[in-house]
């Protein structure tokens, strides 16, 4: 190709994707080195309180490695390893989910509002699960309450997906309020519920709206670990493909990306991370919301890795979070969903300004 | 990985290809487009004219594989268009829109590289940084490379996507309305581009509004009037002035450039 117009041979070729991937590296470094240090903080804390040192100790003995850190006393052990290491882990994991299944629905959606709890995914899922409580459900044995949380969850994400989209994009307005529609639907599925059920029922239902770890059991990270990794791989297949839908569908579509496939995937792929994320632990908002807003600031929009920074910032979130819910008020447990919440919806309403300032209304 | 060798079609062979092409929108009665065929040829540049609501944005729509046609056949390579991966035919054509908005703070570099996508993990990926750079030397975007798409002004962003149309290096090229929101000097030399582009036997369809531009850049024009084609061939026979009169309602004088000859299209006010 011929130039248009005489160029300077020195011309300099600005290279702003380096300067970003270094970003993204320090940004990976910096995310991780806190989630350790927010992990081994929170194992230690709590009305049985262990130094870091001691901690260590601990989980050097369990993978064994017998050391001098470690406290004698035997119930130090069975603290951290059955009690919060699991929740820990549990928080870890629904985190990276949480925030995934927001970049997830913020690419398809082509909309920086887009999330699990805000759309209705997360309702859809909590009713899906709440009703497999309620009736007794077993067909699937312990993987039913998943399997509905997973089946509520893609209605939820369809019907928004289906609903709010005209002419290859979703407005602002039409995405929040197919949102209030969703979870006003199945909110009153979940009262309905809570009106049938037992007592105990009724307690796990309000438990779920409200989110919280608390109870995290190793055998309920088997089965949900499984899925959100699953979730996790097709994400970063996908990344690149990603970034085509940013120029919209149609020329996505040209620079051949087969759409129609590439959004059942993706549609599917997040109502598995969010059942993942809410089977066991409720509605826990505003992660896929925040997370994938600050990583955009921090290193750029490319949805590699976006993910990748985003998955560990969940983490992080909920696992700081989980902490403040459990250490705030001396003897209580807060529900987790209360706290990510309480920075979520101030979060929210800013971006909600801001974004109405940039496009000038609520396109 | 299947990379289309096109550099050996000849100047003159049809590249893109629709013949009675109709189109009925779904619910609709009356057809939008109407047996409506066309060639485009490696080496020109055909511009498609029209008023509004001449079918012109159908047309192209069918031609980028967007909307399927009711009836009639769509081809490249003579091979039907729907048969063809959609990973391949981006190998073979770009496609540039009208609306080219990007979503979240992509730098036109970015998006200018997104144009490389179809050719990922392929022999072709080792250009990727050339074309990239050609792409955006060529429209004018290097200063803006840093800069966030969504930040740009109208026509800064339709020079961006041109980039990424160029970038994507196929010799099939599909420009809708590429001169809308230019200024004086961008939009010739978006056509001049055009130009270019077909002097190395690449295939270019454009729609065009500006008829001066049809005439002065095409080698063939297809002029459209609700939903037919109701003339084909070199501009000059094309755009007379009677059939501007019939088709856009408008009188208008028609007559040669005075030094280059070529004809002028002037309203008559």
């Amino acid at each position: 190709m011929t130039l248009a117009r005489p160029v300077d041979d020195e011309v300099v070729v600005p290279t702003p994707s380096t300067h970003l991937g270094s970003r993204f590296a320090v940004t990976t470094i910096l995310l991780a080195l806190a989630i350790v240090a927010a992990a081994v903080i929170s194992l230690g804390v709590g009305q049985y309180a262990l130094s870091p040192a001691e901690v260590v100790g601990v989980l050097l003995q369990a993978v064994g490695i017998p050391n001098d850190w470690a406290p004698a006393a035997p119930t130090a052990a069975g603290v951290i390893l059955d009690i919060r290491l699991p929740r820990i882990v549990e928080g870890l994991l629904i985190g990276a989910a949480l925030a995934a299944s927001g970049v997830l629905m913020q690419a398809i959606f082509g909309n920086p509002l887009a999330d699990a709890a805000v759309v209705g995914v997360s309702s859809g899922a909590a009713l899906g699960a709440a009703a497999s409580l309620t009736f007794g459900l077993t067909i699937f044995g312990v993987w039913t309450t998943p399997a509905w949380a997973f089946a509520g969850g893609l209605v939820a994400v369809f019907a928004v997906y289906l609903i709010s989209r005209s002419g290859g994009r979703t407005e602002v307005v039409t995405l929040l309020l197919t949102g209030i529609a969703i979870n006003a639907i199945a909110g009153a599925g979940l009262a309905f519920l809570t009106f049938l059920g037992t007592t105990s029922t009724r307690e796990q239902i309000v438990f779920w709206q409200l989110g919280s770890l608390n109870g995290a059991l190793w055998q309920n990270i088997a089965l949900i670990a499984p899925l959100i990794l699953v979730g996790m791989i097709v994400s970063f297949a996908v990344a690149r493909r990603l970034d085509l839908f940013a120029l919209g569908e149609r020329t996505a579509r040209h620079l051949g990306v087969r759409v129609e496939l590439l959004r059942v995937v993706v549609i599917t792929t997040v109502a598995l991370l969010v059942c993942a994320a809410v089977a066991f632990a409720g509605i826990i908002g505003f992660v896929g919301l925040v997370i994938p807003h600050l990583m955009r600031m921090a290193i750029g929009p490319a949805h590699l890795p976006l993910l990748i920074t985003s998955a560990l910032g969940g983490a992080l979130l909920l696992s700081v979070a989980d902490l403040v819910a459990r250490t705030a008020v001396p003897l209580a447990d807060l529900p987790i969903g209360m706290i990510t919440s309480l920075v979520g919806g101030p979060f929210f309403l800013w971006l909600l300004v801001r974004t109405r300032r940039l496009s000038g209304g609520w396109a | 990985m299947n990379v289309p060798d096109t550099a050996g079609v000849a100047v003159g062979a049809v590249r893109l290809a629709a013949s009675a092409v109709t189109v009925v929108p779904d619910g609709a009665t009356r057809p939008i487009l109407r047996d409506a065929s066309l060639e485009v040829r490696a080496g020109e540049v055909h511009a498609l004219v029209g008023p509004n609501g001449a079918g012109k944005s159908t047309l192209f729509g069918v031609l980028a594989g967007d909307i399927r046609a009711t009836s009639g056949d769509v081809s490249l390579d003579g091979r039907m268009l729907g048969s063809i991966p959609a990973r391949e035919l981006a190998r073979r054509r770009a496609v540039l829109l009208q609306q080219n908005t990007v979503a979240f703070a992509f730098t036109a570099e970015q998006v200018v590289r997104m144009g490389r996508a179809p050719w990922a993990r392929t022999p072709a990926e080792a250009e990727d940084d050339r074309r990239v750079i050609a792409a955006m030397v060529a429209t004018d975007v290097m200063p803006l490379a840093g800069r966030a798409v969504a930040s740009l002004s109208g026509g800064e962003r339709a020079r961006v996507a041109l980039a990424r149309v160029l970038a994507q290096g196929t010799d099939v090229l599909l420009l809708d309305e590429p001169t809308a929101a230019l200024d004086l000097r961008h939009q010739e030399d978006v056509l001049r581009l055009a130009r270019m582009r077909a002097s190395e036997a690449a295939a270019v369809a454009i729609v065009l509004h500006d008829l001066n531009a049809a005439l002065a850049y095409a080698d063939r024009v297809t002029l459209l009037d609700g939903g037919r084609v109701v003339a084909s061939g070199s501009p000059a026979e094309v755009l007379t002035a009677e059939s501007i009169e019939a088709v856009y309602a408008q009188p208008v004088d028609v007559f040669p450039h005075p030094l280059t000859g070529v004809p002028l299209v002037v309203p008559r006010r």
